[in-house]
């Protein structure tokens, strides 16, 4: 085994027990928690099957098997921001419908005292 | 007599709310239980809120969207709060029938228990869902054996009795998205008894599904991993 295999399966089991530790302390929803764990798993495997990463380039017809990587890495995040914003947004609009109720509601609160 | 709230969670259920409700209404325990149906509107998208209000029922309504277990929770902490001795929740798409709160009831004075669960396998009388479905209840069933030592065979079932001391555990947290199996795993773990009662129940009147085929992949995933964390927060975090 190369020094960078033993590395980068390291770190990734470091990254494990870390998101780990958040889920245990509920910082972490497990929901989301699914898309780092299967990461970790992509990450361990390549880093244990070094051809692996030669054979899906040479099924796809990538020339250069890191730009495999690049491609892939890049769209994955990609996709992941644009779940993120879309969650961010719909945390937004979810608050604002919450602070008009309450403001309404406030306000009927207390004309029922002044009756 | 006892206070018993009946929790309905409901999302888009137009169709079936009102028969639910009037059933619920129909069933009689002369002066030993008083029963409450208390109806939680998950941001309706139809008519689900107006006919909820038309009924002599508490309805708690939510101005966001928050998901099942949320809705559930909220009304085990309305329940909570004003001294219910008992809480029955139903689902409220009409599939676990009314008048099976009786043997529920009827067991729960039995049974030295904090937790009554509604199984449709018992006995396997009544609607038995599909096969999928069956091998997806199946693998939770082993899974819940191995994190907390008990069988459950209807471990998704959300046809349960709580008393007090469950209740209270679920308002101090409640999983929000597919609450029945990890919710097992909690109350098992902190030393509350559960049990198991045979129901009948029948296909959906109204409504859809939360789980279709494309999320029950996510579904036993994200379940599985809640299990596991579940168990670990609770037996080796304990502060």
């Amino acid at each position: 085994m190369e020094k960078i295999q033993i590395i980068a399966i390291i770190v990734s089991l470091l990254f494990l027990i870390y998101i780990s530790k958040l889920i245990l302390k509920r910082k972490l929803r497990e929901e989301y928690a699914i898309i780092w764990i299967l990461s970790t798993c992509i990450l361990i495997l390549f880093s244990l099957w070094r051809n692996g990463l030669q054979v899906f380039a040479d099924l796809l017809g990538v020339i250069e098997a890191p730009n495999l990587v690049f491609t892939g890495a890049i769209f994955a995040i990609l996709i992941y921001l644009l779940h993120l914003s879309v969650t961010v947004s719909k945390l937004q609009r979810q608050n604002k419908t919450l602070a008009q109720k309450l403001a309404i509601k406030e306000v009927k609160e207390e004309t029922k005292k002044e009756e | 007599m006892e206070k018993v709230a009946i929790i309905i969670p409901a999302y888009n259920e137009e169709n079936a709310i009102k028969k639910l409700i009037s059933s619920i209404h129909q069933l009689s325990f002369s002066d030993k239980y008083s029963i409450h149906p208390i109806v939680i509107n998950d941001c309706s998208t139809d008519n689900t809120l107006k006919i909820a209000l038309g009924e002599s029922c508490t309805v708690l309504n939510l101005p966001i969207n928050l998901g099942i277990g949320s809705a559930v929770q909220c009304g085990y902490k309305y329940a909570y709060a004003n001294n219910f001795q008992l809480a029955v929740r139903i689902d409220g798409d009409g599939q676990h029938p009314p008048k099976e709160i009786e043997k529920l009831l009827n067991a729960f004075q039995k049974g030295n228990v904090d937790i009554l669960i509604g199984s449709r396998f018992l006995d396997s009388t009544g609607f038995q869902s599909s096969i999928i479905r069956r091998l997806g209840i199946k693998y939770f069933q082993l899974l819940i054996k191995l994190f907390s030592g008990i069988t459950i065979t209807d471990c998704t079932s959300g046809f349960r009795l709580l008393n007090r001391k469950a209740m209270q555990l679920s308002t101090e947290y409640y999983p929000d998205e597919y609450p029945e199996p990890e919710s097992i795993i909690l109350f098992s773990n902190k030393d509350l008894s559960l049990g198991e009662v045979s129901v009948n129940m029948i296909e959906r009147q109204g409504g859809v599904s939360s789980i279709n085929s494309f999320g029950s992949i996510y579904y036993i995933f994200k379940v599985s991993l809640a299990i596991f964390f579940t168990f670990i927060r609770l037996n080796f975090q304990k502060n």
